[in-house]
């Protein structure tokens, strides 16, 4: 028996790592060491009910498991083979209750392919690796493949870069392959930047070998020795497993020289990124691999031509690198086979927000939005109204209702007025206010901007204080105009991606929730009840029944009544925080 | 430059020219360093600039332009409880602001600052990779989940006689 316990951030945040130490504990003392093992392994995705552990074989799936719950798991589940009932899924919509893990909504649309291994096996031990399949697609294209003829096999597949471009990878490897130089390298871009998204951190935390191996892969494919992971400095716990990974490798003989005994040698060194959305950008990563300041150059050359210290280098994001070995494993024609025309294979999206299941998921591309959110979501929070989904981050846009049975692919995405970008999906109910986002992605970019170019550096700026002027109430239909064209400049004549597509966030709001900014402009109103200048909270006199709770749990104490008797607030002290709205059980506190 | 003047003891120093020596004092791995420095002093002030400048043969203005460029580095010291609020996308849809709004004002500084006491710094950070549990807010090595505006003090009362 595998008793699986989730060691992802988000579960290590909640105390995962004493539930391991316990169940271990639990499992040594009652003499079980040799029929049960207890592993911790990458994120099971369903992070918004961790701490989760899963029993294997019979996939038993418990959610919010506490440090203190290990001795029951042990004594009732593992000796008396008894499910712990009230530690299992309960359905949020029919309320049922599921104890396996395949049965649950939430994985039943999802094909994992990316995130094979995540949740299943123990990162830190390349032996289980292994025996997933690991390292024989390594194998299969040292021994039995040409660079050609494997480089042939990802663009057969129709692999598309995942980290937001949407590149075809086997072209891309191509182009490298084919320039002549004395070296070359490969770039695995783990910056992620987009802020809510997780997904490459998952990968690299959950299966670090399969990033390694695909980077040996490209290696030998474009004929280079080397390669770099540029990860975020903030990614500690993916670090930590990376290094261990790469160790690993070097140990077993698949990294380092004459990888395998084919004379083929090729070794990985990590690079640390340090708090700079831009340098996602792959010019502004190599800048910042050199030790300048992460600012984007101008393409071309490409990276491919001329990139690190120089020289061509191949630079794929994370996700990407952790489809290349089940490509050789499964054939090009196997994964061309899960997609839609133009889109093969699979996306992983952090999904989160607004959201009953907050988590990791992996979807073949052309499901839609409305599978996505509500079945795999399990729908929005608190019975509340759907509004909005933000896509691509703060490159991308916010879609609506009318979008939800839109499949979800590159090109789709694109046509909506968002983008796939790297995965991030923030789901938005009735009480977001969209002017708020749109200001909140252009706080974002305003702080990340290189400041390179005038249209990005002083242009979002602008951006940024029309948005701010219209969320305080005193915007006029010319801020309106001028947001809309302003926008429409800095697309068009910044210098790299991150300007080209930062207005993204406005105009897609504009587009799809002009009512909402022109109830701002014209009412001086904010519909959703966010915007603090506009806004009031009140006490309704005849739902209140005087519980106190608001005013036990202001903070600023400006909330005044007898117990029973009707409350008042002092609208000279609020500082509108919201928490009166959100204790009183009775309705009684308006938003106006 | 950094207001703060700080001379540095005469083994720190030693320390720094030994990080430097480690990465053959290139330049090209500037950034390595400076990696290597805000560990083992917590941040970056002019004088350790300087130092590494010299050692790695490039001139200050350089060292500064990265340091300054990149938000992981700092020049001012963190609190011995550095707080850093979530402010990703997920967070800030769950109410992040609020949550930030109530820790300065319960702490009287604004982001990127330290109290005079030295205790606490605040900081906006961009998702810690836990979104199932925003709003998220990290203080030092802990993480608090769900932290809603009125559970602020609360937290903070965990550090009273700290
Ligand atoms: C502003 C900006 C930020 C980016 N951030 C990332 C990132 O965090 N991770 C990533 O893999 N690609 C990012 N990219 C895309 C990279 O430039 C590059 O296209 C990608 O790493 C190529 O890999 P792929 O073909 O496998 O997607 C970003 C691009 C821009 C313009
Ligand atoms: S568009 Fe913005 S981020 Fe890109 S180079 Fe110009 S200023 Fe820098
Ligand atoms: S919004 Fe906040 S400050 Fe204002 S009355 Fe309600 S609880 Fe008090
Ligand atoms: S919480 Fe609601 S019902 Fe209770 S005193 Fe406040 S306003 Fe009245
Ligand atoms: S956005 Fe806060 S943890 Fe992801």
């Amino acid at each position: 028996m595998h008793i699986l316990v989730c060691g992802g951030t988000g579960c290590h945040a909640s105390s995962s790592n004493l539930l391991l130490e316990n169940l271990r504990e639990q499992v040594a003392g009652k003499d079980l060491a040799g029929e049960v093992q207890v592993i911790a392994t990458g994120c099971f995705g369903f992070c918004e009910k961790g701490p989760i552990i899963k029993i294997i074989p019979d996939n038993t799936f418990y959610t919010q498991v506490q440090p203190a719950d290990a001795t029951e798991i042990i004594e009732e589940h593992v000796i008396k083979g008894r499910q712990v009932g009230r530690l299992l899924y309960k359905d949020p919509v029919n309320k049922e209750v599921i104890s396996d893990s395949r049965k649950m909504g939430f994985y039943k649309k999802q094909i994992r392919v990316a995130l094979r291994n995540c949740g299943f096996i123990d990162p830190e031990n390349i032996d289980e690796y292994i025996a997933a399949d690991g390292y024989s697609a390594l194998g299969k294209v040292l021994t039995s493949m040409t660079p050609e003829q494997a480089t042939k096999e990802i663009i057969d597949s129709g692999l598309r870069g995942r980290g937001g471009g949407g590149f075809s990878t086997g072209i891309k490897w191509d182009i490298a392959r084919k320039v002549q130089a004395d070296q070359k390298y490969v770039v695995c871009n783990a910056d992620e930047g987009d802020p809510g998204a997780f997904m490459d951190r998952s990968i690299l935390e959950g299966d670090p070998h399969s990033v390694i191996e695909a980077m040996i892969i490209n290696g030998y494919c474009i004929g280079a020795d080397w390669g770099l992971v540029y990860i975020r400095a903030e990614y500690p716990l993916a670090i930590e497993r990376l290094k261990t990974a790469l160790g690993q490798a070097r140990e077993y003989g698949l990294l380092g020289e004459d990888i395998l005994g084919t004379g083929f040698n090729f070794d990985i060194e990590i690079r640390y990124g340090a708090g700079a959305f831009v340098c996602g950008e792959e010019t502004a990563l190599i800048q910042s691999m050199e030790g300048h300041r992460g600012e984007p150059t101008f393409k071309p050359p490409f990276p491919a031509q001329s990139g690190y210290l120089g020289k061509p280098t191949n630079v794929n994001n994370v996700e990407t690198f952790a489809n290349i070995p089940v490509i050789f494993n499964k054939g090009a024609e196997w994964f061309a086979s899960i997609g839609t025309e133009k889109s093969k294979g699979t996306k992983v999206f952090a999904l989160a927000g607004k959201i009953n299941n907050v988590g990791l998921i992996e979807v073949p591309m052309g499901t839609t939005l409305r599978e996505v959110i509500f079945e795999i979501g399990g729908g929005i929070k608190d019975g509340k109204k759907f509004k909005a989904v933000q896509t691509g981050g703060p490159s991308g846009g916010c879609l609506t209702e009318k979008h939800l049975d839109t499949p979800i692919d590159f090109d789709n995405l694109l046509a909506s007025g968002s983008m796939m970008g790297s995965g991030g999906m923030i789901v938005m109910d009735e009480d977001d206010c969209m002017v708020s986002v749109a200001r909140f992605y252009l706080d974002f970019t305003v702080e990340e901007s290189c400041g390179k170019c005038t249209p990005c550096r002083v242009g979002n700026k602008r951006l940024y204080e029309l948005l701010d002027v219209i969320s305080k109430g005193n915007g006029t239909h010319k801020d309106l105009d001028k947001l809309r064209n302003l926008g429409e400049v800095i697309k068009d004549t910044s210098l790299c991606g991150l300007g080209q597509t930062s207005p993204n966030p406005v105009l897609s709001t504009m587009d799809n929730f002009w009512d909402e900014y022109l109830a701002h402009v014209e009412d001086h109103r904010c519909p959703a009840g966010q915007c603090k200048d506009l806004i009031r909270y009140e006490v309704v006199a005849e739902n209140c029944v005087g519980c106190t709770a608001c005013a036990r749990n202001c903070p600023v104490n400006c909330i005044s009544g007898e117990r029973k008797e009707v409350h008042f607030i002092d609208q000279s002290i609020c500082i509108k925080c919201g928490v009166c709205f959100m204790k009183c059980k009775f309705n009684a506190i308006s938003v106006s | 430059m950094s207001a703060i003047k700080i001379r540095l003891k005469e083994n720190d120093l030693q320390q720094l020219k030994d990080v430097c020596k480690s990465f053959n004092n290139e330049e090209g791995e500037l950034i390595n360093v400076l990696h290597k420095a805000q560990g083992i002093f917590g941040y970056l002030p002019a004088e350790v600039q300087e130092v590494v400048a010299r050692q790695l043969k490039i001139s200050v203005a350089k060292v500064y332009g990265v340091v300054t460029f990149y938000s992981f580095f700092t020049m001012v010291p963190r609190g011995r409880y550095p707080i850093s609020v979530c402010t990703g996308t997920a967070c800030y849809v769950r109410g992040a602001e609020k949550v930030l709004d109530e820790f300065k004002r319960l702490i009287k500084v604004p982001v990127g600052e330290t109290t005079p006491d030295g205790k606490f710094s605040i900081a906006g950070l961009r998702c810690v990779g836990a979104c199932g549990l925003a709003p998220v807010v990290l203080i030092g090595d802990k993480t608090y989940g769900r932290v809603a505006p009125d559970g602020v003090r609360k937290i903070l009362k965990e550090y009273d006689d700290k």
